[in-house]
């Protein structure tokens, strides 16, 4: 389908600038796999909870102050004084972890159907990437109403860097433009967690184009073969994602309205204070199974290369996962392995908030454990030597196939 | 879908209700949750807590003038003298730009209060200047009298009177 | 699409079991608990309660803890009235100034200002108080696991030490505070304050009351936020139906 615009306006600016022609492209006549189901809905979600976070953000920053003396007042002037102050700030606080649950169930939804494997290496890789600089941006932004938490955190995960040898320390100081977190640090911290989010919405754009060049994955696994296996993004896709996002909504009203700091800590409404330590810090929730990997390795360096080793190692998934078969729908032994994976990572959420003490170190070391042996030694066995399920011929075969087994279900 | 022809007829009205409502009702979402975003701008609760601002005339001698700040602007008020006062009465008001009698523009007539901000566009004028010996607006030479009256230059309107009282027996005028 | 119900809400469980696991960590105490008038979905701040409680923070613990970052105007919220708001505000005073003298002021509150902090840093507060630091109230609520339980067990909690009990010099026993050794000493007394009501200001009474004003104080606007949510999920359940409508309709004709 080409793009033939009837407005005189748009088919002047589209004959210079074809960006109507790239929107409708991607918005409307994008041939979407018919088979889609509604774990393909986090993705819509994930970028619009990036939308979410910078506008509710740049406005809370018209009245937050980043300086030591100020921030934490400055905050619950937002609190209480500013017109719908606390709703902005509350949406912005809880649309973080809302951000993070949506981008979590993305990336398991491509680990169950093996969307990283060829020709979508990059696209994988390009979603890591933005994984890291929401890590970066919302640990920064955690910082910002200078709590006790936020204090602290920042004092812990900075001095990560000082498990460097040589350099570790210069960078450190260099990272604090002090000997200590204080008012240099909050300021550079703003200015980086105002600029983050806008370099996600860059790599955003490139894993858009990335996906668009060889279509979605789908619930089978197997490409789109003919014009019966796909239909246009537009209207099918628009109102599907709609609805998802209907319900999502109303998930995140339910925190924003009724439990707003259900997922925070009473410390960080303490001021901060650099000369008492809060009895136990946690990161925020979706911190958990990296801090939970930090704190098994009873050395330093050690339990910092490994938390930083545990995304590294993702990005050689699409190298390491053998099998030839994308879907676990397939994959028997698989599918089993994939599940005991997410409950592993639950379990290293679990610990991660649990002090550092018996039983907790030894179930965190377990869980760290397996997590590195399910993607770097079972994930490379099972695809060798596992027997997949017949594929149907084509995804419009799988559909009709499902169709009278499951009546009703409009499209699973 | 197995449906005959006149149900597909049905079908097709069905959909574009449901096309219909379902814009119209996300638009109207849309639109209420734009608002808080615009509201914050406006001024927050303790700004509009601070709109009142008290001050003591009894150091203010005649002839003389201070400027106080509300809200954040300048506002003068001046001990007119006798002069002054006959001097704004004196005129003919159907000759003012903006006509406006004295009597109108204070509760008393030895205390000017009003907004220290030229209506041209927003200058402080200078005080005991311009050709009728009230204020002087540098910016653009906009002249007012000893009311505060435009007479000259730019400016389309008189010196704004904010509201005030006085209390504490007329020892003290509340501004806002 | 009810498998993936199902997987999500197993997933739902599972992650709020851990999170809320973790959560918990730390705060082992069993606190004892009210039914507050203002938890639930519902739930609204009891005036009377908030307007005595007021009255227990002013008379009782304005002494050495401040509500920095309450304004007295915000005290109509309560049902206070604005010159019953004047006059409370003109309990304390500020420092104001320059005047045209260049000199600096004393003067009495006005209902812009907010409860001033009673010492002048925290060095002071320190050097009055023993070498403890009674912080700011304004956030305890939300400050404290256990929140509105948490204090009402605290000021409820002072017992004598248990059997063998090392209770340092100018310590108390709390049942309730962390290591049970604190410097406060036990701040309610019964009739520590005369209520206008007529209510009879026993320890418990007054340790209600004051929380549900210090809650009020952490979370101003819950009111209008469980207000708003309730008219947002209703309104979100309206449009998520007419989208699902919508995408059945829009989805029949896919084979």
């Amino acid at each position: 389908m080409s793009f033939e615009p009837k407005n005189p306006v748009v088919k002047w600016v589209d004959h210079r600038l074809p960006i109507f022609g790239m929107l409708h492209h991607a918005l409307y006549d994008y041939p979407t796999p018919k088979n889609l189901s509604y774990w393909w809905t986090f993705g819509s979600l994930a970028g619009f909870m990036l939308v979410v976070q910078i506008v509710t953000g740049i406005v809370l920053s018209m009245h937050y102050t980043a300086h030591v003396d100020l921030a934490f007042n400055s905050v619950e002037h937002i609190m209480r004084d500013v017109n719908y102050g606390w709703l902005l700030r509350y949406m912005h606080a809880n649309g973080a972890s809302m951000f993070f649950i949506v981008v979590y169930l993305h990336i398991f939804r491509g680990l169950y159907y093996g969307s990283y494997k060829a020709p979508r290496e990059l696209l994988w890789w390009l979603g890591l990437v933005i994984f890291l600089l929401m890590m970066a941006t919302a640990f920064m932004g955690y910082v910002l109403p200078w709590g006790q938490m936020s204090f602290w955190g920042a004092t812990v995960i900075t001095n990560l860097f000082g498990a460097i040898p040589v350099v570790g320390d210069t960078i450190v100081t260099w990272l604090w433009g002090g000997f200590s977190v204080d008012n240099p640090t909050l300021n550079r911290f703003f200015s980086l967690h105002y600029l983050l989010p806008f370099v996600i919405a860059g790599v955003v754009i490139l894993h858009i184009w990335a996906l668009h060049h060889h279509g979605s994955n789908n619930p089978t696994g197997i490409e789109i073969k003919d014009k019966q296996d796909s239909i246009p993004f537009h209207p099918y896709y628009t109102i599907k994602d709609l609805f998802g996002m209907g319900i999502f909504l109303i998930f995140f009203s339910a925190f924003l309205f009724y439990a707003p700091n259900y997922l925070g800590h009473p410390d960080n409404y303490i001021p901060a204070n650099p000369l008492v330590t809060p009895a136990h810090i946690v990161p925020e929730w979706y911190f958990l199974p990296f801090y939970a990997i930090l704190r098994a390795v009873p050395d330093k360096l050690g339990g910092v290369l490994l938390m930083f080793g545990a995304i590294a190692v993702l990005f050689a998934l699409p190298w390491l996962d053998k099998s030839r078969v994308r879907s676990a729908r397939f994959r028997p032994i698989y599918k089993q392995l994939f599940w005991i994976f997410v409950i592993d990572c639950v379990i290293l959420t679990y610990v991660g908030g649990k002090p550092a003490e018996e039983p907790y170190i030894l179930i965190g070391r377990l869980a760290t454990v397996y997590y590195f042996l399910h993607i770097l030694v079972l994930l490379p066995l099972v695809g060798l030597f596992e027997k997949h399920k017949p594929l149907p011929a084509s995804i419009s075969e799988a559909v009709l196939d499902k169709k009278p087994a499951a009546e009703g279900a409009s499209n699973a | 879908m197995t449906t005959t022809t006149p149900v597909e007829e049905d079908g097709v009205k069905r959909r574009d209700f449901l096309y219909v409502a379902a814009g119209g009702v996300g638009a109207v979402g849309t639109a209420m949750a734009i608002w808080p975003f615009i509201d914050q701008m406006n001024p927050s609760a303790d700004v509009l807590a601070l709109s009142t601002t008290e001050v003591d005339l009894s150091a203010i001698d005649e002839g003389s003038e201070v400027t106080a700040v509300w809200q954040g602007k300048p506002v003068f008020i001046r001990h007119r003298t006798a002069e002054e006062i006959k001097a704004a009465e004196d005129v003919d008001v159907a000759t003012l730009p903006d006509p406006q009698a004295d009597e109108d523009r204070v509760q008393n007539p030895e205390w000017l209060i009003m907004l220290g901000i030229c209506t041209h566009l927003g200058c402080v004028p200078l005080k005991e200047a311009g050709d009728f010996n009230g204020w002087f607006c540098p910016c653009h030479g906009s002249h007012y009298d000893t009311s505060g009256r435009i007479r000259k230059g730019p400016a389309p309107l008189n010196l704004a009177v904010p509201p005030y009282t006085f209390i504490d027996d007329g020892n003290v005028v509340k501004i806002g | 699409m009810l498998k993936m119900i199902k997987s999500i809400s197993a997933a739902a469980v599972l992650s709020v079991m851990a999170i809320t696991g973790a959560n918990a960590a730390g705060g082992n105490i069993d606190y004892k608990s009210v039914d507050w008038q203002h938890t639930g979905i519902f739930g609204t701040y009891d005036r009377s309660a908030a307007q005595r409680g007021a009255q227990v923070y002013r008379e009782v613990c304005a002494g050495c803890h401040g509500l920095e970052l309450v304004a007295f105007r915000t005290l109509t919220d309560l049902g206070f009235t604005e010159d019953e708001v004047k006059a409370i505000a003109a309990e304390y005073e500020f420092v104001d100034g320059p005047d045209d003298e260049g000199e600096m002021f004393d003067r009495a509150g006005k209902p812009f200002d907010k409860f001033p902090a009673p010492f002048a840093n925290e060095k002071a507060a320190r050097a009055s108080n023993g070498g403890a630091y009674p912080p700011d109230l304004s956030l305890i609520v939300k400050a404290r696991p256990g929140f509105e339980n948490y204090l009402y067990s605290l000021l409820t909690g002072y017992e004598d030490a248990p059997e063998g009990f090392e209770l340092p010099v100018g310590m108390n026993y709390n049942a309730y505070f962390a290591g049970h050794k604190i410097a406060m000493a036990a701040p309610l007394s019964e009739d520590a304050v005369e209520y206008s009501d007529g209510t009879k200001a026993s320890v418990d009474q007054m340790a209600k009351d004051v929380t549900v004003f210090l809650a009020w104080a952490a979370e101003p606007k819950l009111e209008e936020r469980k207000n708003m949510g309730l008219k947002v999920i209703l309104f979100l359940i309206v449009l998520t139906g007419i989208f699902y409508a919508a995408k059945r309709k829009i989805w029949s004709d896919v084979h």
